[in-house]
Parts: C-alpha cells; structure tokens; sequence
C-alpha cells in the first residue's frame, strides 16, 4: 500500500490525475532559486522555451544567458562563471548536453569541482517521434561515471521543482534529468525530497519484492505495485530519484527484507540505475534482479506510449519482471 | 622590472623549464619556452596579482586554456613567489601539486584546470561575462595556443565573447605554428586567423611575443579598447632559446634527456646544450655562469 508518510497526491490512481511535464517543474525551480539566490544564473543553447528556462528568462531577464546552439561553450562558459562565483544552470537536451559537451563537463566543471548544474531534457524514450537521435538512453550512465558528478532524475514536475532548488544549494556539480513529455503529477508539495536519499513510495507488511524506480517510471512502478498486490504479491517501491550518489544502505535494507529487487529506468540497462543497484548488491548482499530499461538497443520514432509498450517499460512489463525474479528467489 | 630585467628573468625561467622536463622525463619543450617572455611579462609587469593573497577577489584571472604548456606556468609562478622554486622538479610527480596539466584545486594560484585543447577561451568568457554582472574591475586573460584554433569550442567561445562585447576579456594567442604532429598549415589552416577574429567582432593585436615591449604595449591597448574584446597574436618561436629545439615540431611534445631523436644532440647532452646556450641569453649575457 501506499506509504502515508511520503504524501502523495490523494488522487494518485484516478484518471483525472494532473498532467505536467517534469521539465515545467525544472523552470518553476530555476524562478524559485533565483528569487532566493542572486547568484543563480540560467544560460541555455538555443532552447529556452522547450527546457521551460523561459520562465527564469521572463523573471530575471539580466541573468538569462543566450549562447546560441552551441553546448560545448554552454558548459564552459558556465565553468567559468562557477569558477567566478555564479551559481550556472545549463539548459539543453541530454542528446546534446550531457551528450555532446560530455568531456567538457568532466574536465571544467567535475574535475574543476564547480557548481555547474547540467539540465538535460528531453531525456529517455518519451521523446517519441523525434526518434533515436534525440532520445538520450545513455545519460545516467555516462553522468554516474564521472566523478564528483551528482545525477538527479526526478519522478515528476514537484519533484523536479524541488530538485533543482536543492541542487542550487549544494555548491557540487549535478546533472538533472527531465523528459519532455506530460506525466503524472502523483507526489505532493509535502512529499519528502532529499538528494541522496531514497523514498519509499509503496510499502506492504511483508513485500517479496523491491522495486527501485526513478523518473517518471516510478508512476508505471506503482501501478505495478498496486496489479501485484491483488494478486497477492507484496512489494516496495523505491523511488531512487538520486542515482549518485546512491542511497547505499537503504538499498541493501530493501534487499535484505525482500530477497530480490526489480530496477526500472528510461536509461540504457548498461550502467545506469540497475547497474548502480547491481554494483551495490553484488559487494553487499547478492540478490537476485531484473532489470527494466533499454536492452542495449537505440530506440526508434513512434508516440511515447508505443515506444514504451515496444521496449517493455510499463506497469505489465514490470509486473513480468517481478515475476520473474520471484521464480529465481532461493526458498 | 625594466625590459632588460623582465629578459633576464624569462631567461631563468627557461632554464628551470629545462631542469623541470628533464626532472620529470615527460612532457612538453617547445611551447613553454616559447612563452617564456609573455609569461614572465603577465606575471612581473601586467597582472594586478599578489603571491600572498592567491585568492583576492580583485585580482586579474589568467586562464591558460593551452595546458601542455604547464611547465611555463608554473616555472614562472614560483618565480613570481606563489610557492618554492624547489617545488618545480616535483612536476609530474605522485602527490605533487605540479599536475601534469594544470588543475585548480591541486595548487593554489591555478585559476582553472585545462589540458584538453580549445575550452579555455570559454571558460574565460564565462568568466569575464559574470564579473561584468557584477561590475568587478579586474580582467581576463586567457593564454591559447594556436592549434587549438582547430576546435569548435574556441570557436563557439570567439562568437560568444564578440557578441557580448567582453571588453575585460584579453586572448593571447601563442602563434608558433607548430603543433604535435606538424606545422598547423599542414595540419588544418588557420590563417588568415586576424581576419577571421576581426569578423567575430574582435579587437586584433599582432605582435612579436618575445619583444617585452611589445607584450606589455599590446596589453595596455586592449585595456583601452572599451567596446570589444582584444586577441593579441604573439608570433612566437617554439623552443625559443635552445637552437636544436626553435622551429622544430619533433619538441612539441618531447623533453630534453628522456630518447635519442635523429638529427638532434645525443640524449645525454640535450639538456647540458640547452642549459648552455640559456645561459647566454642568446650572446647578451657574456660572464654569467652556473
């Protein structure tokens, strides 16, 4: 069942549950952390309007930066504007940003240990029919690799709000991660965020099963929670909106108490939240797992909703994936 | 520092480059001496800096975007007393702060951390853009090589910068049209690159970077240029100062000591020669000895 103390929205399984985009969530932030802190500054790559930047542009005109389709100079100069004393929020596609600028991230910002916050939208298979070229599946992977690099993939547009006002905070580099397509609203304003700590969204007495979610997928990961549990089946609902760094001892917790764990992500399998899940368990506490993500595929053109059904993303897929990590639980 | 000065001390600094390479058996000859007198320019008569006070905000920033060229660097900041000339034969040594390429946070007084070609320039503007937010008065100086002008970044960072008119940003170009594998002609083309700067809405120097006056003129006109940034391109000679070693592109990344080249001095006498011949400085200094 739900756990009542992360407050999600009442409204969470019904079908007129409010639909917005996580990436609004990242402009509201960008307008919130600016209002608390002037040293807040957004510079965007051409693509102000569709990463939702538009909204600290409106508000705080002389801190908007414009520097054109250009991401490698949109992380640079914002290297050196963290190295000056500004708090730089980069906006772009995760295709192109962290995508393309990738290496000059990791030498001016990680290891010059800046505070540059990286904004990639547009993340994951959603994008639809943009196709393969747009659809960044790669990001959680190559961002968690680098060192001194934080990666935040929020759940949903509150979450994402709070993210970003966090990471204006925490004066570390940090990659924050949105979709571009409208998804549940399914958290609150009082629903706990933490960067680096998990929440527990979904709590039977006696789960079999943990599922470690983050993004937007931890929705489908509810309404698989929520199938598994008529049949019977008890599980947890993590949602691991921080991949790095990774709630460590909260993961080996829900390990211990369900004996396998299901990872869902709109992010290569290969090095991404399953394979940071995988490397924790592997040391700690072997479990059995599935892994929910792209099988080391490039996706294609195609609604959102057809991509997600292709490559086995959604509530049933998990719910398979679960059933199968039972079937290899030892008795 | 009068001019005579100022040469003297780029002459000791090349000579602890040589020390330091032939210390370290690894990195970069040619660029570092050929910038040994714009660096000792910026560090003993340009800079507003203070060796005490590393981070006074109002100091002048310079980036060096051209990281291999590490050794010029830091050959001329213990001269100019930001830590011990005794410190500079740990370079690139376990646990020194004397990175192989320059990094911010492992020595104090570095402003940014570089070595991959063609990202200093924005971080430089970056920074010069910020400052001007903030009606800071200091300057920005950034330190590229020329065949970094091959990378789209610098070139991103040129539009930004004219653009935005960073009238506190000044480029430097180490024009000495060499580079790992060749001569930047042959390689990839960048001339006419004076051109090419004026086009991007940029304030364009040429000047002779080995004459001290020359230096320090060419910066005190882009202080003066309000309305753009200023790129000053220093003609300079690769391994200026070493005869074996001045236009040759084979000591772009190879150090006195460290392997027999053919046409060059034995290994073993490569750094004594040079030594030597840096002694003079060049047939001025006729009594100096070590």
């Amino acid at each position: 069942m739900i756990n009542k103390s992360s407050r999600l929205n009442s409204k969470i399984f019904e079908k007129d549950i409010e639909m917005v985009a996580n990436r609004q969530g990242y402009g509201e932030g960008l307008v919130a952390a600016g209002e608390k802190d002037e040293k807040v500054v957004v510079l965007s790559a051409d693509l102000k309007e569709s990463t939702r930047s538009i909204l600290f542009e409106e508000r705080f005109p002389e801190r908007y930066i414009e520097v054109g389709v250009a991401e490698q100079a949109l992380a640079t100069l914002a290297a050196g504007m963290a190295n000056y004393g500004k708090i730089p929020f980069i906006s772009s596609y995760a295709a192109f940003s962290p995508g393309r600028n990738w290496e000059q991230i990791r030498t001016t910002i990680a290891l010059n240990d800046v505070p540059v916050k990286i904004a990639g939208a547009h993340a994951g298979l959603t994008v639809g029919p943009d196709g393969a070229t747009h659809q960044m599946l790669e990001d959680i992977s190559i961002m968690r690799a680098m060192p001194n690099m934080i990666v935040v993939n929020p759940c949903d547009c509150l979450e994402a709000k709070k993210a970003t006002m966090e990471a204006a905070k925490n004066g570390k580099p940090t990659y924050l991660r949105f979709a571009r397509e409208k998804t549940p609203v399914f958290t609150s304003d009082d629903t706990p965020f933490k960067i680096g700590r998990v929440e527990t969204f979904w709590e039977s007495k006696d789960p079999q099963v943990a599922i470690i979610a983050c993004g937007p997928l931890v929705y489908e990961a509810l309404l698989a929670a929520k199938e598994l549990e008529k049949k019977g089946i008890e599980s947890l609902v993590i949602n691991c909106h921080t991949i790095k760094p990774l709630d460590e001892q909260a993961i080996i917790r829900a390990a211990k108490t369900t004996g396998a764990v299901v990872t869902v992500e709109e992010n290569q399998i290969t090095g991404g939240l399953g394979g940071a899940v995988a490397e924790v368990l592997a040391k700690n506490f072997p479990t059995p797992m599935e892994f929910i993500g792209m099988p080391d595929s490039f996706g294609e053109s195609g609604a959102p909703d057809e991509l997600l059904e292709k490559y086995k993303m959604k509530s049933k897929d998990i719910i398979e994936a679960v059933k199968r990590v039972l079937g290899r639980k030892s008795s | 520092m009068t001019i005579e000065e100022l040469e003297k001390k780029a002459n000791e600094i090349r000579k602890d480059i040589i020390k330091m390479l032939l210390a370290a058996g690894s990195g970069h000859s040619a660029g570092p001496l050929g910038m040994a007198d714009v660096f000792t320019a910026l560090y003993f008569e340009i800079l507003n800096i203070d060796p005490k006070k590393p981070d006074w905000p109002e100091r002048d920033r310079l980036i060096l975007s051209s990281g291999h060229i590490a050794p010029v660097l830091y050959a001329t900041m213990a001269h100019r007393g930001f830590f011990p000339i005794s410190k500079l034969k740990t370079l690139r040594k376990l646990g020194s702060g004397l990175q192989g390429h320059p990094e911010r946070t492992k020595l104090i007084g570095i402003e940014t951390t570089s070595g991959p070609l063609g990202s200093g320039l924005a971080q430089a503007a970056g920074y010069a853009y910020a400052a001007r937010m903030d009606g800071a008065r200091f300057r920005v100086f950034c330190l590229t090589s020329d065949a970094e002008h091959q990378e789209g970044n610098h070139w991103e960072a040129v539009a930004f910068a004219g653009k935005y008119n960073l009238s506190n940003l000044t480029c430097i170009v180490d024009r000495n049209n060499i580079q790992i594998s060749g001569h930047t002609e042959d390689i990839m083309p960048l001339e006419p690159l004076e051109d090419k700067y004026k086009a991007f809405n940029w304030h364009v120097i040429g000047i002779d970077g080995h004459n001290m006056e020359e230096i320090i003129d060419a910066v005190n006109q882009a202080r003066a240029v309000y309305e753009k940034p200023t790129v000053i391109i220093a003609h300079t000679i690769p391994g200026k100062g070493v005869d074996f070693m001045e236009y040759d592109f084979k000591w772009h990344g190879a150090v006195p000591g460290a392997a027999d080249i053919p046409g060059e001095p034995p290994k073993a006498e490569q750094a004594k020669i040079a030594l030597a011949q840096l002694r003079t400085l060049g047939g001025k200094i006729k009594s100096e000895h070590e």
